[in-house]
């Protein structure tokens, strides 16, 4: 081989070396960004194909008020207020509110439900009961604890209370099922109150026709409240 | 063989009653001998608490005596002290810095209250002593099985105001309608709320004192493990297994000890067993 290739080639391979050293950081962020996406849980996976509750563009903004925990005082909730294009339907405006929720305050450490948390579905019976489903998250990611968890459901409860007086009561599921407690402490077999004007125990005496529309594990579970109370 | 112990011994096949006698007395001797041995060897903290559950008993026998129509007062006492460590077995529950976990570090909380208790003349049991994870309802039995009991189930918090402690009691929820004079397991509570209220505000009271930062008054929650307990229940909650050192946590294990044990005492006069209304007059539980 001739000096003048020899320089040819070393002149390539040098290029090929500079080269492959601006490329692979790039290759590697690509790469990472891929491990990410892969590492995606079922869970996060079904909630991105799940509709987020549905934001008409014809719905009026209203100000809703927000319960989230307080920075300065221990174990309280605030209220917030926040403009929001709300549906007039109950339940789709129930959705909302609590969607917006789970997305959290500015401020990270006045969320009162985890942030991988998601509302998977929403119903409201013609007698007032509401049932919320929401994924396994609220279990797995809340911090272990009554008072977190007594806030968790307070925040919701109040929320609730405060834009949707639909609600008069509450039942919470997990990924569709009835579950013992949130996170080991809270009760979440009973029905939670949410409009203070309900009487208690006897909410479910004079059950108004079973919602028919609900899917088969949140009839089965309402069917079981229902007996429950009677007893 | 028995024919050759017997040539041993010089016994007969057909003893006289001679030896029938000489053998009772015999016996009789190494009774009271295998007695006298025996008695001394019991532990002084064994003698109080055989001394305990006499005075026990001989407070509950006249109205065991006088059956359905024994008056209310001659059911008030309280004795046992049902102390349920949160959490055990797969269930580790809050977990925080150094490897702290609920479930394990608890059980200190849990053997120091039961000393200080003990010290104060209560009976304890503990729902878990180890690394098991009783059933709620196993946790409640413990305690709806006994006369004379209270109930308090012991966490640790991950979140909260580090060195501080808090009181709950389940919120307010109507009488069931009851015509049997039972109460519906799911409902246990329900009766003992008001009594269940007085000892979390005394518990509470000396927490406070004790740690600065703790709430003043007692917290409501639906806490499950109190909902399905027929006798006065609280949850004690401390704050938090998110400390820098497990050290600080290790810190407050005889002051909480000590406010439980007196927030009890104090409690332990005002202890009536309370009535559930029926149709035509009342029963207690």
């Amino acid at each position: 081989m001739s000096p003048k290739w020899t320089v040819w080639l070393g002149g390539v391979l040098l290029a090929a070396v500079i080269a492959a050293a601006l490329y692979f950081p790039a290759l590697r962020r690509q790469v990472n960004k891929a491990k990410v996406l892969t590492e995606k849980t079922a869970e996060q996976a079904r909630r991105e194909l799940l509709p987020i509750a549905p934001v008409s563009t014809g719905d009026p903004m209203v100000k809703v008020k927000m319960f989230w925990g307080s920075r300065g005082q221990e174990g309280e909730l605030l209220p917030v207020i926040v403009e929001l294009p709300l549906s007039r339907d109950p339940g789709l405006r129930a959705k909302q509110v609590l969607n917006t929720l789970l997305a959290g305050p500015v401020d990270a450490e006045s969320r009162t439900l985890p942030p991988d948390a998601a509302l998977l579905a929403f119903y409201i019976l013609p007698d007032g009961t509401a049932v919320a489903d929401f994924s396994d998250e609220i279990r797995t990611s809340i911090p272990s604890g009554i008072q977190s968890e007594q806030l968790a459901v307070e925040s919701i409860l109040r929320t609730l209370e405060a834009n949707v007086p639909q609600v008069l009561r509450l039942k919470i599921l997990i990924h569709g099922q009835e579950a013992d407690t949130l996170a080991g402490h809270v009760d979440l077999t009973q029905l939670f109150r949410v409009n203070a004007k309900d009487a208690a125990g006897t909410q479910l005496d004079n059950p108004s026709p079973p919602g028919s529309l609900l899917p088969a594990p949140i009839r089965k579970a309402v069917d079981k409240m229902r007996r429950a109370t009677k007893r | 063989m028995a024919f050759r112990f017997g040539i041993l011994l010089g016994v007969r096949s057909s003893p006289t009653p001679r030896q029938i006698l000489a053998a009772a007395i015999i016996g009789a001797v190494l009774c009271g001998v295998t007695i006298a041995w025996a008695v001394p060897q019991q532990s002084g903290e064994a003698n109080k608490a055989a001394a305990r559950s006499v005075q026990s008993a001989a407070r509950s026998t006249p109205q065991q005596s006088s059956g359905i129509n024994a008056p209310s007062s001659a059911r008030t006492g309280l004795n046992i002290v049902v102390l349920d460590p949160a959490h055990g077995g797969t269930d580790q529950g809050a977990r925080g810095t150094e490897g702290i976990s609920e479930s394990d570090e608890i059980l200190q909380f849990a053997a120091a209250t039961k000393k200080a208790l003990e010290a104060q003349g209560f009976q304890v049991i503990l729902t878990r002593e180890g690394n098991d994870n009783p059933s709620f309802d196993d946790r409640s039995a413990r305690a709806n099985a006994q006369r004379g009991a209270v109930f308090i189930t012991m966490h640790i918090a991950s979140t909260g105001l580090t060195g501080t402690a808090r009181v709950y009691v389940e919120p307010d929820a109507p009488q069931p309608n009851n015509i049997t004079g039972l109460i519906p397991w799911d409902r246990a509570q329900t009766p003992f709320l008001s009594l269940s209220r007085k000892m979390g505000e005394l518990v509470q009271q000396e927490l406070s004192k004790r740690f600065k930062g703790s709430p003043d008054t007692l917290q409501t929650a639906p806490v499950r493990q109190l909902r399905t307990t027929a006798a006065p229940a609280i949850a004690v909650e401390i704050s938090s297994v998110a400390v820098k050192e497990r050290t600080e946590l290790d810190r407050m294990v005889p002051g909480v000890a000590e406010s439980i044990a007196r927030g009890l005492s104090d409690f332990r006069p005002t202890y009536v067993v309370p009535t559930i209304p029926v149709p035509g007059g009342s029963v207690q539980p």
